[in-house]
């Protein structure tokens, strides 16, 4: 066996406040509570530990991490570890007050989510009153600064047919990276999938404008393209293979190899409260257990692809095939495929309700 | 300006920078790293702003043995590929 590689990227989810309720959101149903968030000192030890690990590159995230009053504390603590900083921002919390410190701090690049391309829609999916005009501001003032801005725009079948306008959106907004990302169906995106899951044809339109869009932009803009796994015959390779280059540390302390990790029953993910991010990685049971190929089913033990997409991901074959252990339902092999194709046609001319993401709004278990 | 006239450069926000864990050149980007072969490796620490493709071909094929016209392949190649993946300006 080849001796342990080290992780490349370490996710901060520093919080799971968001102004924001997008229904999209693929945190999970249960969030973390402020109070028992990581406290700036836990999350600099994180750093200074990963950075020793080998980690490259750091994204905070959440949630919304600008929530978090000692954000530009821990993008300088980042900074000086020499890790590479990543923001992954809604960007109605980026004001001209907090660019110039985070700018100072070290960041090296800004990713801003945009709901839509109308303000009336943007900001009826992102459940925030002003929401669209903010993040334009924010746009703007990440570009003036000099700093690499990517607009996110996440699809779904509410704003599907306005993809060409998203893409003009990035480009006028000056965005160096746009990055069209279908929703991708975990937490309470999964709650509200019906209201959600595109149409093929509206897959079909959304594919044919961005390989447009990157052809012609090519050189200029780097397009990137999440496909919705509803319509894959092959799944994704979820963080790149569970504990293969991705640490996902909760806003509570928890390390996961995969964001939606916490939903797989009877495991039990260390804390980086308990224990180093050394030990986590490559000693505990919770990274180990899907690591790799020993752990998989004999479909995808036998095939060429097992080292490409790692079998998928665990998270998706719990929530679709009741065993984290099994194939990815997205693969055409796995023997519940067929769930993908149930989920397309519930989601056909269904009511287009969403529940937003809100704490306390979870639905009874089993709704 | 098209061909290896062209000036090659970093894009805002990219890294070139040496990992001691790793023991090994790595390139960072907007959401993206690439973990680069020898020749890659050496390509990238000719990129500086100012010299021409032309003259990392030149420099390259003073130093290596293998035929100027395979360098210049190499050369072309990796920097167009990483020019349509967002981390080299062309
Ligand atoms: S998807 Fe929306 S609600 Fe979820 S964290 Fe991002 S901005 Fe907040
Ligand atoms: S059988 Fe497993 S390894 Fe093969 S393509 Fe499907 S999910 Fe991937």
């Amino acid at each position: 066996m080849t001796p342990l590689a080290p992780p490349m990227a370490l996710i901060a989810e520093l919080t799971h406040r968001c102004p924001l309720q997008c229904s999209y959101c693929s945190n999970p149903l249960h969030l973390d509570a402020a109070r028992n968030e990581l406290q700036t000192r836990d999350w600099k030890n994180v750093l200074t530990e990963a950075a020793r690990l080998g980690v490259l590159q750091i994204h905070f995230s959440g949630g919304e991490p600008m929530a978090r009053p000692d954000l530009v504390e821990l993008v300088a603590h980042a900074s000086a570890s020499g890790l590479y900083i990543n923001l992954i921002t809604s960007g109605v919390l980026l004001t001209d007050a907090m660019m110039s410190p985070l700018l100072s701090a070290g960041i090296d690049h800004i990713q801003v989510s945009f709901q839509d391309t109308q303000e009336t829609s943007a900001d009826r999916f992102g459940g925030y009153h002003c929401g669209h005009a903010k993040k334009l501001e924010a746009a703007r003032r990440i570009r003036e600064s000099g700093l690499p801005l990517t607009a996110n725009f996440v699809i779904h079948k509410q704003n599907a047919a306005r993809i060409r306008e998203m893409l003009a959106l990035g480009e006028e907004l000056g965005a160096q990276r746009i990055e069209i990302a279908h929703t991708q169906y975990y937490g309470w995106a999964l709650l509200n999938r019906k209201a959600l899951l595109p149409s093929r044809a509206q897959l079909a339109l959304v594919t044919e404008a961005v390989i447009d869009a990157q052809a012609r932009l090519s050189g200029r803009i780097t397009i990137d393209y999440v496909v919705p796994d509803y319509y894959a015959e092959r799944p994704k390779a979820c963080m790149g293979g569970w504990g293969n280059r991705f640490i996902v540390i909760a806003p509570s302390g928890k390390a996961l190899p995969c964001h939606a990790a916490e939903s797989i029953p009877g495991m039990v993910f260390p804390s980086v409260r308990d224990t180093t991010l050394g030990e986590i990685w490559t000693a505990s049971d919770a990274f180990r257990k899907y690591r790799g190929t020993g752990w998989m089913p004999v479909t995808c033990r036998n095939c060429d692809r097992r080292e490409i997409d790692w079998g998928g991901c665990r998270c998706q074959a719990l929530a679709l095939a009741g065993d984290a252990g099994a194939t990815d339902p997205a693969c055409s092999l796995s023997p519940h495929h067929h769930v993908m194709h149930e989920a397309i046609a519930a989601a056909t001319d269904a009511a287009l309700d969403l529940i937003p993401r809100r704490p306390g709004l979870l639905p009874a278990q089993g709704a | 300006m098209t061909g290896t006239a062209r000036t090659p450069s970093f894009r805002p926000g990219v890294k070139f920078r040496f990992d001691s864990v790793r023991d090994a050149w790595v390139l960072l980007a907007p959401e993206k790293l690439f973990l680069l072969d020898e020749i890659g490796v050496e390509i990238l620490k000719l990129v500086d702003g100012t010299r021409s493709i032309d003259g990392i071909i030149d420099d390259l094929a003073a130093r290596f043995t293998a035929p100027r016209a395979e360098i210049a392949r190499d050369v072309v190649g990796a920097l167009e590929d990483l020019s349509a993946r967002g981390a080299v300006e062309l």
